[in-house]
């Protein structure tokens, strides 16, 4: 039998065999890239002036942490990821607990919950930039029209008032996310333990918080890390949306590091800000994929 | 009283399912009327949500204009045709690579079977800003910058590993009797995963290539990146439509309900399968 036979025989050259070509382009275009990142973040590298090119150790990231606008976007982007997520699993469980009753046009309902997460999330900049748009945006012409303010507003221009709007145009877009996955939980939830909680004489809330909130926990902390993780990398809706502006203070990281890169051209010091960002993000990443990874294992 | 009771409870879920599908749909639904409509009727104040007449002006003059703004209108053709061959050839690639080695790790016991996975799931969870830098610099070496196989062989990377989770998945939940079966009759193990395996599992192929598919056609900061001309994806011409002052907004509005109908449509005809990969893996 000539050798390539024997190895397809054998399972353990067999599974290499097909799971090779996957790992080596898995591994060469993001492990490789998110090592030498990390070399390249302990060099000065600016395209305008490459004399000044040297390995300067971690001086990058001790500059990092003096350089107060990117203490700023660090601080912008965890209050953007952290009330978003806050908003995704409230509102996406409470629609999913709606959408988990008995009404008519249910099945239609539930896969409305689609459309936001297929939409294409520049589209999802562009369609809120038009709505939130101070000439003739529909969101001035329908707080105008239920009498909240009585002449249009430049939302946008205001610091509190363009962050609050990232973040519902965000939690629009990632709620249903949320729900979809609650929803496929609460159908797990078997209907006998409510019926023997209610024979113990266990009120509706009671019901609600013992059983309902606690088997669904699970569930919301991986949605929850999913969704922390997500945040941290928005990019495109706040790049369309106010550009980071009025005054930075909606510039999340993502445009920092960007402008760093590709605009000021300084390679080094902006993989040293992607590096410090990625780091922080595999925090909640480690969480998760130990709880992915528990279930293939359990399988 | 009871049943007055009953008749307000079911009243105020009807109330809430109304609001939750108002909420949903209503964004989307204002971008499709804005496209529709005439400058004029949108600049009416107060505002009439539901126009007198509807136009496909904006339309055709996204496509066909000539002229002046002739170059916005071939830009937009252009980005469509990028996203459609790098999306599909992303997704096609990735479905042969991916299920084979889905297939290995559902299977077979080889030396680090779990442990590959394990990294598949890590590489997916890296920033794609934290290798975009890098990535940059790689495709510029290798003259791959800004053409559509540079594109295509990064989109591989973050799809695959969601291709693999979804299939091994699938795999896993054949039962593996029928391909023993298949062996004893004298078929390979290729030639079992083939005729036995793929068949069974086409509704899974489906939905992992809608998967992919979608995934490709609304990646957005990899294309913005590593593209600036020749194969510029569709997500990177309306981002540039809308940070470039002074273009009518309701073209932008034609593009974004253009760009968003082939994942819409997708998504809404494979709901159910949708729904069913979500919550097996996550997938954004």
């Amino acid at each position: 039998m000539p050798a390539w036979r024997l190895a397809l025989n054998n399972q353990h050259w067999f599974g290499l065999l097909l799971t090779a070509p996957t790992l080596i382009a898995v591994f060469g275009i993001f492990l490789i890239p998110f090592v030498s990142s990390f070399w390249l973040s302990l060099q000065r590298r600016d395209l305008p002036r490459p004399q000044t090119d040297a390995f300067v150790g971690l001086e990058n990231y001790a500059l990092l942490l003096q350089d107060p606008r990117f203490l700023n976007s660090l601080r912008v982007t965890a209050t953007f990821a952290c009330v978003s997520v806050i908003f995704e699993l409230w509102l996406g469980i409470t629609i999913a607990l709606v959408l988990n009753q008995q009404f008519r046009g249910r099945g239609f309902v539930r896969g409305l919950m689609i459309l936001p997460w297929a939409l294409p999330s520049i589209v999802n900049a562009a369609m809120w930039q038009w709505i939130y748009n101070a000439d003739y945006g529909a969101l001035n012409a329908l707080v105008t029209q239920l009498g909240m303010v009585d002449h249009y507003q430049v939302w946008l221009a205001n610091a509190r008032s363009a962050m609050a709007l990232l973040i519902l145009a965000n939690v629009w877009k990632e709620t249903p996310f949320t729900v979809l996955l609650v929803l496929a939980a609460l159908q797990g939830i078997p209907p006998d333990l409510y019926e023997a909680a209610k024979v113990d004489g266990a009120s509706l809330w009671q019901r609600f918080i013992h059983i309902t909130l606690r088997l669904l926990l699970p569930v919301v902390m991986i949605v929850g890390l999913l969704q922390i993780i997500w945040g941290f990398q928005t990019f495109e809706l706040v790049q369309i949306i106010t550009g980071g502006g009025p005054y930075s203070s909606t510039e999340v990281i993502s445009l920092r590091i960007y402008a760093q890169t590709f605009q000021s051209l300084r390679f080094g010091y902006g993989a040293a800000m992607a590096y410090l960002t990625a780091l922080i993000i595999l925090v909640p990443a480690i969480f998760y994929i130990r709880g992915a990874y528990r279930s293939i294992v359990e399988y | 009283m009871r049943s007055y009771r009953r008749v307000g409870t079911r009243m105020l879920l009807y109330l809430a399912v109304l609001v939750i599908v108002v909420w949903t749909v209503a964004p989307f639904l204002w971008l499709v009327i804005s496209s529709l409509s005439y400058k004029i009727d949108l600049l009416s104040v107060p505002l009439r949500w539901i126009p007198s007449r509807i136009t496909f002006q904006n339309y055709v003059d996204l496509l066909f204009v000539r002229g002046e703004a002739n170059a916005n209108a071939s830009l937009f053709i252009l980005g469509m045709a990028n996203s459609l061959v790098v999306a599909t050839s992303a997704t096609l690639i990735c479905l042969m690579l991916g299920v084979l080695s889905a297939y290995a790790m559902a299977r077979l016991r080889f030396p680090g079977s779990r442990g590959s996975m394990l990294l598949l799931m890590t590489a997916q969870m890296l920033p794609a800003l934290a290798i975009v830098i890098p990535l940059y610099v790689l495709l510029r070496q290798m003259n791959l910058l800004d053409s559509r196989p540079g594109l295509t062989l990064v989109y591989l990377s973050f799809i695959l590993p969601l291709v693999v989770w979804l299939m091994r998945g699938y795999f896993a939940s054949i039962p593996s009797e029928l391909e023993d079966a298949a062996r004893i009759d004298g078929c390979s193990r290729l030639g079992a995963l083939w005729r036995v395996v793929l068949p069974l599992a086409a509704p899974g192929l489906v939905s992992v290539a809608v998967f992919a598919f979608i995934a490709a056609w609304n990646e957005y900061l990899f294309a913005f990146i590593l593209t600036s001309a020749d194969a510029k994806t569709v997500p990177v011409v309306i981002g540039e439509f809308s940070t470039k002052l002074g273009l009518e907004y309701l073209r932008i509005a034609a593009a974004g309900v253009l760009a968003s109908l082939p994942p819409v449509v997708l998504a809404l005809v494979f709901q159910r399968f949708i729904i069913r990969g979500l919550t097996s893996g996550a997938v954004k």
